[in-house]
């Protein structure tokens, strides 16, 4: 059984203009201690498929449908206690904005306690020291002194550490992570990543990555889901992804890495901009963007299938796959010869 | 700390001095003589003379603003006023309770009424609530002070016969020949004027609680606190509220300041011998040491509680250093 399971899942949005379908028929499933990177482009859906998950969404406005199954509980439409319940404990969450993330009011241990506090019977000194215990496990410098500090006195990447003991003190099954190394510099960037997979194999969470970063994904993840516009476009393990890419999309997302080892003169980038989602295009939703684009394209919505000799590997496009292939390895080549 | 006071109360003394010249000098522009009105009927230029004389007005303006200075600062004293020769301390004295009543039992009620209503038409937007609250922000906003304490006289007090009139009781003990006292009749008396002037308070308080409470819901550690597992009132008590409630301490504190120095139309409709009703009488009577007066009093308000409100949310608000 897989730790967290999420079948045909769509979160639709009421707005003044329409319903704006933020998360279309999405299907996947994380293992227990593994790493789902999920990328896409802003406004593709991807923090919206966790907000879901959380049960975060605004109440109001949203309809959620499908299936999310936690070790095998439906926690979509469980009641407001069972979902408090798991949040934060077994389920916790970081954010993309550790500059916005804690609450500027309260000193980093109190906000940690109050994590603690939430889920478990314990003393006040008893959750204290778990929360010093945490901010030493994430590298804070002189814990003992820093726990009564409010947030303004931390850097971003300080501060990102602190969300990162705040999500992990309740020891959880599943780390969901939002873009958690966006708003910082490259530098401190790859300290946060580098902290997560140690601290993974320290408290055997499984993590659910979202990032627009491909290298990112490449760092960390064990399978990968790309999402363009409320629907996975390609699906598989992190290896089949980097070797045998099989979506245009995908290979647009590869081919605008920056990469500090190539002499490259300017990022390739994927023409366009992702379609709005109260009025997605008729047919691929990628076609107006796609340079491969043929008329079958425009006029039906392609599948996601298995490719052929890779059950684990499902794709959403109509080419066919000794073109892709083809492609798929001219990009690959050339990505390499570009590194030299 | 200790020094930014210091610096606090050097810019005070700044602004006090700025303040009560200003005053000075207008009175000296408007073309009139508080001499005449003491020289008595159909009066000799001597009597004129005598009678500028006697209000110390014979000096240039700069020698009558020093020794008010001087005799502010040696003897705390205000001087005497024009009209009746009392007093301006004493007047002041007699006054400043009764605007104080008015203002803090005021402050009370504005903000009895728009903590609740904010937070509640906060929480649910465009509901039934928030619909009926925003119609009072506007009535509150737009009506006049003075329309609304003829309106609630008209109702509570002539047709219904449920509060006074006019007319102010002390809170303690009864100044000889009035005819009331105790905190009974003091509240009793105040009940209207309270109300009438909370609310266009009320309707500004309302307004800015419901927009800092809408802020702060969508606030990323609202969201932080959600994701903790949180129950959603404990994450609007602790924090919502305590983010969004910080700035309305200032304007509480800046508003009661301001209001000190007199609200001159509710004091007006009720009777209410308070700063802003005397202030409005010794300007027409061109009594200058008692609009000095009342102007060095509510300076002195103001000035203090801008001082209290800025200690207070340096107290408050982990983020400001006072340096």
């Amino acid at each position: 059984m897989s730790l967290l399971e999420v079948r045909d899942l769509k979160t639709h949005f009421r707005t003044d203009d329409g319903i704006v379908k933020a998360v279309d028929g999405v299907s996947f499933s994380v293992e227990k201690g593994q790493t789902l990177g999920i990328v896409g482009e802003s406004g593709c859906g991807k923090s919206v498929t966790c907000l879901t998950i959380m049960g975060l969404n605004p109440k109001a406005t949203t309809t959620s449908s499908g299936e999310v199954l936690f070790n095998g509980n439906e926690i979509l439409h469980a009641p407001a206690s069972k979902l408090r319940e798991i949040r934060g404990n077994e389920i916790a969450m970081i954010f993309q904005d550790p500059m916005t993330s804690l609450n500027p009011v309260y000193t980093i241990g109190k906000q940690l306690e109050e994590a603690i506090l939430l889920h478990r019977d314990v003393s006040k000194k008893e959750a204290r020291a778990r929360s010093l215990e945490l901010l030493k496990a994430v590298g804070i410098p002189r814990a003992e002194r820093r726990v009564d500090d409010y947030p303004h006195q931390f850097s971003g990447g300080m501060r990102q550490r602190v969300m990162i003991a705040m999500a992990l003190v309740n020891d959880p099954d599943l780390l969901i992570a939002d873009e958690p190394t966006t708003a910082l510099d490259v530098t401190t960037q790859a300290q946060i990543l580098d902290l997560m997979t140690r601290l993974q194999q320290d408290f055997g969470s499984a993590i659910m990555m979202i990032t627009h970063d491909l290298g990112v994904i490449a760092e960390i993840a064990d399978d990968v889901v790309v999402m363009y516009a409320a629907e996975i476009v390609e699906q598989g393990s992190a290896e089949t992804i980097f070797k045998r890419p099989h979506h245009p999309y995908t290979w647009g997302l590869l081919g605008s890495l920056p990469r500090l080892d190539a002499d490259v003169e300017r990022l390739v980038q994927i023409k366009g901009q992702p379609p709005s989602l109260l009025n997605p295009p008729r047919g691929c939703r990628f076609h107006p963007r796609c340079p491969y684009v043929f008329t079958r394209c425009k006029q039906e919505e392609p599948e996601l299938l298995p490719v052929s000799n890779d059950g684990d590997h499902l794709q959403r496009c109509f080419l066919d796959e000794e073109t892709k292939d083809r492609e798929a390895q001219k990009l690959l080549a050339g990505m390499m010869a570009e590194a030299g | 700390m200790i020094r930014y006071i210091i610096r606090r109360l050097l810019w005070a003394v700044v602004l006090f001095i700025a303040v009560t010249v200003v005053t000075y000098i207008i009175f000296f522009i408007i073309p009139a003589d508080p001499a005449r009105a003491v020289a008595g009927r159909n009066p000799t230029p001597a009597m004129i003379q005598n009678a500028r004389h006697y209000l110390g007005i014979d000096k240039p303006v700069y020698i009558q603003y020093l020794r008010f200075l001087k005799r502010l600062v040696v003897e705390q004293n205000l001087g005497r006023s024009f009209m009746n020769r009392e007093s301006v301390n004493s007047e002041v004295g007699k006054a400043a309770p009764v605007t104080a009543s008015l203002v803090f039992g005021g402050a009370v009620a504005w903000m009895l009424i728009a903590l609740p209503i904010g937070i509640l038409s906060a929480l649910r937007p465009r509901s039934l609530l928030d619909r009926a609250s925003m119609t009072f922000v506007l009535i509150g906003i737009s009506a006049h002070p003075i329309w609304i304490g003829l309106i609630f006289i008209y109702f509570f007090s002539y047709k219904w016969g449920l509060t006074p009139i006019s007319g102010y009781c002390d809170f303690i003990n009864p100044s000889p020949g009035a005819d009331c006292g105790g905190p009974v009749q003091w509240a009793y008396h105040m009940i209207l004027p309270w109300m009438t002037f909370a609310i266009l308070f009320a309707a500004l308080y309302v307004r800015m609680i419901r927009a800092n409470v809408i802020e702060a819901m969508n606030e990323d550690y609202v969201r932080t606190a959600r994701a903790k597992g949180a129950h959603e009132s404990r994450v609007i008590r602790v924090h919502v509220l305590r983010n969004a409630l910080l700035p309305v301490v200032t304007m509480l504190g800046m508003d009661i300041g301001l209001a000190l120095g007199g609200a001159i139309f509710t004091e007006t409709v009720y009777g209410l011998p308070g700063l802003g009703r005397t202030a409005v009488q010794s300007l027409n009577a061109l009594d200058l040491p008692t609009v000095e007066g009342i102007v060095v009093f509510s300076t002195l308000a103001i000035i203090t509680f801008n001082l209290v409100v800025d200690l207070l949310y340096a107290w408050i608000d982990p983020r400001i250093r006072l340096a």
